[in-house]
């Protein structure tokens, strides 16, 4: 049965593949015909899309960061589960946006998706499209966007760490990503999207990736369940694994904020300086916080608070000043280490890596930031916030904010469901013993012996 | 004085150690160990190379006990670690010939609580 | 005796670069000259540094470097524990040791202009290489940036043999090995194909990135490397498991990142072939690593993280030489298709055969690079790259047994001048270490050192 529903799935991917390629002929012929007359319009900058190319191979570069962040805090019977699940996850959506994800994400059709019309690439050429990027390549702006879908899903895996069937967590990626990503991202940012239309500002994801993420993964570790051995909590199995990750987050959240100005501008450098003074301030408050409740600065406790300071500077990176971001990560670090100490326990989910306490968190108190301090001293074409003098992008952002995580949440539950139904989401209670390295991959990460 | 030495299986290892706290046995040690017992391992592959997984991660305690309380100890490892499945584990009882407390060189039995 | 050669090695290092030093002192004059002929050529062509392809370059170049750190931790996850460093040490010894050697005289052997069987020796210690920008090459960017890059692709080609002969070779003989194989394998192969006057590249062979000069010749010299050192001790009894595969699957994602550099950076500027080799990378690689999770999980059951990094290492192998003349589309055909390929190289192949390719650097580079030169004559198309040409799928048969002509050409060059060089350096000092070494590990014979503690 299993097998049947691999092979499937592969021979859809290859028929659609094939079925693509055999469109691509004419269309590769009918732009060929095109191009003298459409390019003189628009310019190719050589330094934007230099920048841009580079940005989004730092993006990329997040997903492993972020594998390693979580791999490193799980047990040592899971890593590889975890780096599994991150890594298919690149793969998977990687093919999944190039055939269907974009067109679905970006196309020009209004509507619930963008359309089906820039599936498989149609039409997206080397010649840049002015509504979303005028001086770099539209397929740049594509590839660029490829590296945001790929990540928000794998934010996701650390609410259902350590118990998830491997077969179940396939499906429910394409599915998410399909249905949830997809929408919210054509709402939020694609040309026409009702929440565009409506004001609302989102510079490089707090809405689209942290808060549907993290949403997301609240509601799959309350129907999960708790991890095998209750409430006591699983130690990390290797803390330098999770500051690699940390390191290698951080270093690709400048292509994440800064490359989110699609050009080597000044914008860019401003949300470059506030990512990093952001994430700064919010590792350092988090480190007073631990020393102040638990007598000593922990190092996970640190780059937890860096990590809420980036995810939260996300939506505002293009509309704050660097003193704003001061404040932003201070006070994202008060937010998160409240949900993850006091809410968490409280409530008594098993958010396995805090990916809600974290990224949602973060996220909401990040776009509700940009509502309050974005100012058009810094951004000309960006609104101002209530503190600048106008209040009504305030509730924009707060609306926004509602409607994702209702979204997401019922739309990521009804995935979860139907998937629970036909195959069952959660391994048996001895493969979870044993760990998800040898019942998931039949392979472990490190040898005893030799 | 005997030594008790106990192979259990790692997720176990918690349990047992409730169960010997409740006993009042708190001086233990704890070593990771490859085993091979009855149970068999999970198959690994390696880049389609497959490789018998035989050698299994187990739990040593070492626990240094007065003859009052071996039953107790006994039974309280028992208890944390059964499960009812092959690789459940074993425990060994041997003589204990001599026990030092490095601190004071104290001897015998008191050394031991 | 053996360190009679280590001192000859060194003095002949030193030697080069005191007589380079000493004819720079003579030869500016004849240098500035040399540039400015250049640079009046250049105006024929209107040549000048772009800022924004210049940016890009850098970044290439420090991403295609940091390739072979990568390599080294994908490598170094998959050995045993007592030869890791031996592992890193070697990848980082060719990093310090072909850096110094391209800018003595590797660039000149490989890129001069001339027809001969080397370029030639007129930039040895990269005299005339300065500024400005030299435009059969790249008309955008410095010649000594185009240098640099190129550097790095000659400094990834040796590091990638390590793998075959991993956990059992002296370090010595490594290390000669290593500057004999650059000079006398790489540097001839690279001028055919990618020099000015390069005999393939007058043919019309097409290798955007580096599928024929890296990866076949590469992995088929870690094929003879592999057959000829012979198996690793205890390999016949029973599987050498990867003591770290989480440091595999970092050196995975160094390398997927890195090679954004390689392919994307071959286009030498930020311009839309760029754009074009960046997303076929991903493509392929992404598809070519969940094709070898699907043969897993029909073969043995469970897809394999080590399976899946495997696969997307062969698929960026598969996309490098074809990255500037295929549609993303045809990416995804063509990594499809190498997990497949390589998938049966691996484990069917190899078992069979019974050499000990200890990480598959032939299975898996040998015979991704071999897929990917064949599958640039099939699905390449002037619709991508106007300079490029059409493969047999857009109607040009020949541009096929072009790409096969220039496979079958580094195969047997890179076999047998490799088997030269190795047969005599085991003649004169051993290849491989003692027994007993082995059965220590090779950090601590050969390096004196542990990679981790066990205690504290």
């Amino acid at each position: 049965m299993k097998k049947l529903a691999v092979l499937v799935v592969a021979l859809l991917f290859v028929c659609l593949a094939v079925a693509v390629f055999a469109q691509e002929g004419q269309e590769i012929a009918a732009k060929t015909s095109l191009s003298p007359n459409v390019r003189p319009a628009v310019t190719i900058d050589t330094g934007d899309t230099a920048w841009v190319l580079f940005a989004t191979a730092l993006v990329m570069l997040m997903t492993p960061g972020l594998a390693f962040f979580y791999g490193g805090m799980v047990g040592r019977k899971n890593v590889l589960g975890v780096l599994m699940q991150c890594f298919i996850i690149l793969c998977i959506i990687s093919i999944q946006w190039v055939l269907f994800g974009y067109s679905l994400s970006f196309g020009p059709a209004r509507g619930f998706w963008g359309g089906l019309q820039w599936a498989g690439l149609a039409g997206v050429g080397t010649t840049p499209y002015p509504d979303y990027a005028p001086t770099i390549p539209h397929q740049l702006f594509m590839a660029f966007q490829m590296m945001f879908a790929i990540i928000t899903p794998a934010l996701i895996i650390g609410a259902f760490a350590e118990r998830m069937k491997f077969a179940a967590f396939v499906i429910f990626t394409i599915l998410w990503a399909t249905f949830v990503y997809d929408p919210v991202c054509r709402w939020v940012w694609g040309a026409g999207g009702w929440l565009k239309e409506m004001g609302v500002i989102d510079f490089a994801g707090g809405i689209v990736v942290h808060i549907n993420a993290g949403i997301a993964a609240l509601m799959t570790a309350i129907f999960i369940g708790k991890r095998n051995g209750g409430s006591k909590a699983i130690l990390p199995h290797n803390l330098p694994f999770t500051i690699l990750g940390t390191g290698l987050l951080w270093f690709g959240w400048f292509g994440f904020n800064a490359g989110s100005s699609l050009g080597a501008n000044g914008l860019a450098v401003n949300a470059f300086v506030v990512t990093n003074t952001a994430g700064a301030a919010a590792g350092l408050t988090w480190a007073c916080l631990d020393r102040i409740f638990n007598e000593k600065p922990t190092v996970l406790g640190t780059v937890t608070g860096a990590v809420g300071g980036l995810a939260a500077i996300t939506p505002a990176a293009g509309y704050v000043g660097p003193f704003s971001a001061i404040i932003i990560g201070i006070v994202v670090s008060l937010l998160c280490y409240t949900a993850v100490s006091v809410l968490k326990p409280r409530l008594g989910y098993d958010d396995a890596l805090d990916v809600f306490g974290v990224h949602c968190i973060g996220g909401i108190w990040g776009t509700m930031a940009a509502g309050l301090f974005a100012s058009k001293a810094i951004n000309p074409d960006g609104p101002n916030g209530l503190f600048f003098g106008n209040p009504k992008q305030f509730y924009v952002q707060l609306l926004a904010a509602a409607v994702t995580l209702a979204y997401s949440f019922i739309a990521s539950f009804i995935i979860y469901k139907a998937i629970d139904l036909c195959i069952g989401v959660r391994v048996g209670e001895k493969e979870e013993i044993i760990g998800l390295d040898l019942t998931q991959h039949h392979e472990k990460a490190y040898t005893v012996l030799e | 004085m005997k030594l008790i030495i106990a192979i259990i299986q790692p997720d176990r290892l918690e349990a047992v150690k409730q169960e010997l706290y409740k006993q009042e046995v708190f001086l233990i040690t704890v070593n990771e160990v490859l085993g091979h017992g009855r149970q068999m391992g999970v198959a690994e592959v390696y880049r389609g190379t497959k490789e018998m997984g035989n050698l299994l991660r187990k739990i040593r305690l070492e626990i240094a006990v007065n003859e009052d309380f071996v039953e107790k100890t006994i039974t309280a490892i028992v208890k944390g670690a059964q499960t009812g499945e092959s690789g459940d584990g074993k425990i060994f009882v041997i003589d204990l010939v001599e026990c030092v407390r490095i601190r004071t060189e104290e001897r015998g039995h008191i050394a031991i609580g | 005796m053996k360190r009679f050669i280590a001192v000859l090695m060194l003095l002949s290092f030193i030697a080069v670069p005191a007589v380079m030093y000493a004819q720079a002192q003579t030869q500016p004059a004849d240098a500035r000259q040399q540039q400015a002929v250049q640079a009046s050529d250049a105006r024929q062509a209107p040549s000048k540094s772009d800022s924004g392809d210049t940016a890009w370059m850098i970044v290439a170049t420090a991403l295609v470097m940091l390739m072979t750190p990568g390599l080294a931790f994908f490598y170094g996850g998959m050995v045993g524990r007592k030869n890791v460093l031996g592992i890193l040490m070697q990848c980082f010894t060719i990093l310090c040791l072909i850096s110094v050697q391209w800018v003595l005289y590797g660039y000149s052997l490989s890129f001069a202009p001339g027809k001969g069987f080397w370029g030639g020796l007129e930039w040895i210690g990269l005299a005339g290489v300065g500024a400005a920008p030299y435009p059969d090459y790249a008309p955008t960017i410095s010649h000594q940036l185009f240098m640099v890059f190129q550097m790095m692709f000659a400094v990834i080609t040796p590091a990638l043999i390590v793998g075959a002969f991993a956990e059992r070779m002296k370090f010595s003989a490594f290390v000669l090995f290593t500057l004999l194989w650059a000079t006398f394998v790489y540097d001839p192969v690279c001028h055919w194909v990618w020099g000015v006057g390069g005999w393939l590249k007058d043919l019309g062979a097409l290798d955007f990135a580096g599928g024929t000069v890296i990866h076949i010749n590469a992995g088929i010299a870690a094929l003879m490397t592999a057959i000829f050192i012979g198996k690793r001790k205890g390999v016949s009894n029973h599987t050498i498991l990867p003591h770290n595969l989480p440091f595999t699957i970092l050196g995975t994602a160094l390398l997927w990142f890195g090679w954004f550099g390689f392919n994307a950076g071959s286009s030498l500027g930020a311009n839309d072939v760029a754009v074009n080799a960046f997303i076929v990378t991903n493509t392929a690689a992404a598809a070519a690593g969940l094709s070898w999770a699907v043969i897993d999980w029909i073969f043995n059951k469970k897809p394999t993280m080590l399976g899946m990094a495997t696969g997307a290492v062969g698929g960026l192998v598969a996309i490098t030489p074809a990255a500037g003349f295929v549609s993303p589309v045809s990416a995804i055909i063509i990594g499809l298709c190498v997990s497949v390929f390589c998938y049966f190289a691996v484990s069917f192949i190899k078992p069979r055969l019974g050499y000990d390719d200890a990480l598959d650097v032939f299975g898996v580079h040998c015979i991704g690079g071999i897929w990917g030169a064949v599958a640039t004559g099939l699905f390449a198309s002037k619709a991508v790259n106007p300079a490029g040409a059409d493969g047999l799928f857009f109607g040009n048969p020949k541009q096929l047994l072009v790409q096969i002509i220039a496979v079958a050409v580094t195969v047997v060059y890179s076999f047998v001048a490799s088997f030269i060089i190795y047969k005599v350096i085991d003649i004169v000092i051993k290849v491989r270490v003692q027994e007993k070494d082995e059965v220590i590990g090779l950090d601590l014979t050969q390096h004196h050192e542990k990679a981790y503690t066990v205690l504290e």
